[in-house]
């Protein structure tokens, strides 16, 4: 028996298989859990229906984030199939194309600005507020994905990176708020994923060489790394964990200058 | 060891659910194998994976047809 067993997912942002979403979908599914997915608009629609088929979940929900009626709509609609709800999930951001490239102050924008912030940050919040009336009293945990360049600056990341500040700053008044209901939130910071957002990112595979030569680890995290992560944190296993962001990044986070970059020939 | 086109038609008949005679060199990926935009950049992202190779961006919006990508992979990746 799974450590997740009877326990009710949610799961917004499930892309393709390479999703870090769909990593955790199939963590979870291996460990006993019942999976909902959500989709953001009627193109989506298809593929995240075909990759909830494999999971043996029937439940495929629209939700635009950007829309406070259709997370209302999404949570009246998901409480017809299950009266509780276990744990949530929100893998979910954007920003426009054009600030993910180049100095951050010379693409930054108000309106680029108000939109990743919307998208990546207050959608969590929205979520998690509409998501109250089906997870209290359960033991329930809510889950963001979140990524270094929220602390550290990263060339490109730009406006995401404050976006994503904001999402890390919100895991712990989010924590704070329903800790009271026996609800836990935490956040995992992923280290970099060829994933269909990834693909937004300019320069992203020398980011990904980069980070090989730097975390301990010395290669790439999966998605299954996270998805295991993301099942251990929003199990009972996990009961004493709340406000925190946990690094799965092979340890990239913890150095600080790498071996690697110094020369061995120096060596008396 | 297969040949490069082999390979390309390998990987778009699993990134685009088609069957392998409809991927023909002359194939537009969009407008004969039923891609959107999302399908184009994950089947960007499998050719680079299946012949550990780099394609930009800019390049990549020239890659529409079956055998744009077969003649890209050739002209680029030294190992494939």
């Amino acid at each position: 028996m799974g450590f997740l067993s009877g326990k009710r997912a949610l799961i917004a942002g499930v892309a393709s298989n390479r999703s870090i979403a769909w990593g955790v979908a199939q963590a979870m599914h291996r460990e006993g859990a019942q999976l909902a997915f959500t989709y953001p608009n009627e193109k989506m629609k298809p593929r995240v229906e075909k990759l909830a088929n494999q999971l043996e979940s029937h439940i495929v929900l629209p939700c635009d984030v950007a829309s406070d009626a259709e997370i209302d709509g999404l949570f009246a609609e998901l409480g017809k199939s299950w009266d509780g709800l276990d744990i949530l999930v929100h893998s979910i951001a954007f920003a426009p194309r054009e600030e993910l490239e180049g100095l951050y102050l010379d693409t930054v924008t108000r309106q680029g600005f108000n939109i990743a912030h919307e998208i990546s940050s207050y959608s969590f919040a929205a979520m998690a507020r509409a998501a109250l009336p089906l997870m209290a009293g359960r033991n329930g945990a809510m889950l963001t994905l979140t990524y270094i360049g929220s602390v550290r600056s990263m060339p490109g990341y730009n406006v995401m990176g404050l976006a994503k500040a904001s999402l890390e700053a919100n895991v712990r008044y989010l924590a704070q708020s329903v800790g009271g209901k026996g609800i836990r939130v935490n956040g995992i910071s992923a280290g970099p994923i060829r994933t269909l957002a990834a693909a937004g990112i300019k320069n992203f595979r020398k980011m990904l060489g980069y980070f090989e030569k730097v975390a301990p680890l010395g290669r790439a995290v999966t998605i299954e790394e996270v998805g295991n992560t993301a099942a251990f944190l929003s199990s009972d296993l996990a009961s004493g964990i709340t406000g925190e962001i946990t690094y799965v990044d092979g340890g990239f986070n913890t150095v600080g200058i790498s071996a690697n970059f110094i020369e061995q020939d120096q060596a008396e | 060891m297969n040949t490069i086109e082999e390979r390309v038609k390998k990987v778009v008949v699993e990134q685009l659910g088609v069957s392998e005679d409809q991927v023909t060199m002359e194939a537009s990926f969009v407008d004969d194998l039923g891609a959107d935009s999302l399908d184009t950049v994950e089947l960007v992202m499998a050719l680079e994976e299946e012949f550990d190779a780099e394609i930009p961006d800019d390049k990549a919006e020239n890659i529409t047809k079956v055998k744009d990508a077969v003649n890209y992979i050739k002209a680029t990746a030294p190992d494939a």
